[in-house]
């Protein structure tokens, strides 16, 4: 019975994948839909972040921590993350459905 | 098989493969059992990132109100720019989304046992606790300010009948009164919730009765966005509000309900029409009965997954805990729950969690068209623990477009409805 149990458990962390990467992301993408809402399609003009362009998204965000697109809050908040992890962002939100 | 059973390692397992998107692997064990106490900010989110992530898993949350009524917003009850039912969710998309949710209050935590005993007698078995229960008041930290001087000095801190109460007081003072505010010093549940509240009782009084002052006696130096609230009360609000920091006398240390007097460290007295006394606060009772709070009466944790450092096993997330430089917020409390919840499926699993990032934003109303926000992004650094990202975050500028304002006003509408969504909706 220990053997099948053990072997159970083998199994299931070999399908789950390990990057440990894209789970920070995914914790990091969590954190923006306090404003964004829930499924990230926007709410009471804050816009909708799911399904737009990857390309997009991630320039917004570096044109927002830039300076170059002028913003009330996300030019303060996009200061807090680095290039790669707004790629990971940018992906994130762009696969959404 | 020491140190993880088997339906912690599988249930675990599925679960961190379901937070990132891939299929659900069904093995027909039981799932592992993991009980929120609380739900407001922290327990809710938490309850519904953990079912997010883990659908098999056994999810309870506990919480003795069918109704929650969220501090953010009731200033504006306050107000009287919106209603209480506005302002109030019930739980029952949670159960819709597979939580069972149990209307009764945790009594005990037999952390030994793993086990919470409920006021009613049942006990659940879990194999990770969340506990988010918010803060209790100091009776008696004042002088004379207990449950009873409530009733006749509200401190509207907690969300409800209080708030409906000091709307009530404010709706029969007479034109001309004086509105007096006690604001507790560092830390406390919403740094810049009194100003927000002294924001909105300026502006009904202005518009109602335009003859009374308010009077905000504070026992610290400074407060949350400062330079900000007291440009806005001189533009909006000139000659109305006066406000005296600790330095001044300005620490309330004795009340009488009765004669509705306030009196501070140095033998002021002050006679209010209405008084609003906010309290000095700690962690709520059932974390402070368990172990889970220090001497000062709040939970350290560790922050790379909000676990409690004093009894392993829980997770205390929101206003209990010691989050500094986070702030006693909601967001804090929503972004720290998601932590939690991803943290509690990994250590069922039997691994850690990778770095993590979390946000806080407390946007605040200080009149029509008109609010100020404070944003903050925070991370977990070796050596270093909790901190905010140099250079990163802020409040809105000093200077800024009226356009600007009206904007975070409207923007801050959007987060309400976002945040308490993702919890209730
Ligand atoms: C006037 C005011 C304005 C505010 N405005 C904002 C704002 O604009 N933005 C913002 O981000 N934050 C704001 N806050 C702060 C915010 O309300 C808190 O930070 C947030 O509620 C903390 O979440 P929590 O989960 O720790 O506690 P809570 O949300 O209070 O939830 C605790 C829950 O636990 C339950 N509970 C307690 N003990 C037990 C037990 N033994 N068994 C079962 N259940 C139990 C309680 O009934 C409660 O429902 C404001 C606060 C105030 C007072
Ligand atoms: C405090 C609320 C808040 C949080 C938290 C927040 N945003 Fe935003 N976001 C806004 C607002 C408001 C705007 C509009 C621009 C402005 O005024 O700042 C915006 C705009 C954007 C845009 C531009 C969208 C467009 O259509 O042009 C992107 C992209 C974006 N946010 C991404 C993010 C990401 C990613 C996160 C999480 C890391 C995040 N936001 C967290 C409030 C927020």
């Amino acid at each position: 019975m220990k053997i099948h149990i053990i072997v159970a458990g083998i199994v299931a962390l070999a399908v789950a994948p390990a990057s440990a990467q894209t789970a920070d992301v995914s914790i990091l993408a969590s954190t923006c839909s306090g404003c964004h809402g829930a499924n990230a399609d926007g709410s009471g003009g804050i816009p909708g972040l799911k399904g737009q362009q990857q390309a997009y998204i991630a320039d917004q965000l570096k044109a927002f921590k830039g300076g170059s697109r002028p913003a009330t809050v996300m030019n303060r908040l996009a200061k807090g993350y680095t290039d790669e992890e707004i790629a990971g962002l940018a992906l994130h939100f762009s696969r959404l459905k | 098989m020491t140190g993880f059973s088997r339906r912690r390692f599988i249930a675990g397992a599925a679960g961190a493969s379901a937070a990132i998107g891939m299929p659900q692997i069904a093995y027909g064990q039981a799932a592992a059992r993991v009980v929120v106490i609380g739900g407001g900010f922290g327990g809710a989110t938490t309850a519904r990132f953990l079912k997010k992530a883990s659908p098999q898993l056994n999810v309870t949350l506990v919480e003795p109100n069918r109704r929650f009524v969220t501090c953010p917003y009731s200033n504006l009850v306050i107000g009287g720019w919106r209603k209480l039912d506005q302002i109030s969710f019930g739980y029952d998309r949670l159960a819709k989304a597979g939580i069972a949710v149990v209307h009764d209050t945790a009594a005990a935590i037999e952390h030994d046992r793993k086990r919470v005993r409920l006021a009613g007698g049942r006990m659940l078995p879990y194999d990770r606790l969340i506990v988010s229960p918010g803060i209790d008041l100091r009776w008696g930290a004042i002088a004379g300010y207990d449950e009873k001087a409530a009733s006749l000095m509200p401190h509207a801190w907690k969300a409800g009948e209080q708030t409906l109460l000091l709307r009530r007081q404010l709706e029969s003072m007479p034109d001309g009164g004086l509105f007096v505010m006690a604001a507790p010093a560092n830390p406390f549940r919403c740094p810049p919730g009194p100003y927000e509240r002294i924001s909105m009782v300026a502006s009904y009084l202005k518009q109602s009765k335009p003859r009374s002052k308010v009077l905000v006696l504070d026992a610290k130096e400074n407060f949350s966005k400062q330079p900000l609230f007291q440009d806005a009360w001189a533009k909006l609000y000139p000659g109305m509000i006066e406000w005296v920091p600790v330095g001044k006398d300005g620490k309330v240390v004795k009340v009488d309900p009765k004669a509705k007097t306030v009196e501070t460290e140095f033998g002021q007295v002050h006679k209010a029409a209405v008084a609003n006394v906010i309290p000095p606060q700690f962690a709520g009772k059932i974390a402070r009965d368990s172990g889970l709070a220090d001497q000062s009466g709040w939970c350290p944790i560790d922050p790379t997954s909000f676990e409690s450092r004093l009894v392993k096993g829980i997770h205390v997330v929101g206003d209990a805990t010691i989050a500094a430089p986070m702030p006693k917020s909601g967001f804090a409390a929503n972004s720290q729950g998601k932590v939690a919840a991803a943290a509690a499926v990994a250590m069922l699993q039997g691994k850690a969690l990778g770095p993590i990032g979390m946000v806080n934003t407390c946007y605040s109303h200080v009149g029509k068209d008109y609010a100020i926000s404070v944003a903050n992004v925070f991370r977990v650094v070796p050596d270093r623990g909790l901190i905010e990202v140099p250079d990163s975050g802020g409040t809105s500028p000093r200077q800024w477009e009226d356009e600007n304002r009206r904007l975070e006003s409207v923007y801050a509408d959007g987060w309400y409805a976002s945040i308490t969504g993702e919890m209730f909706g």
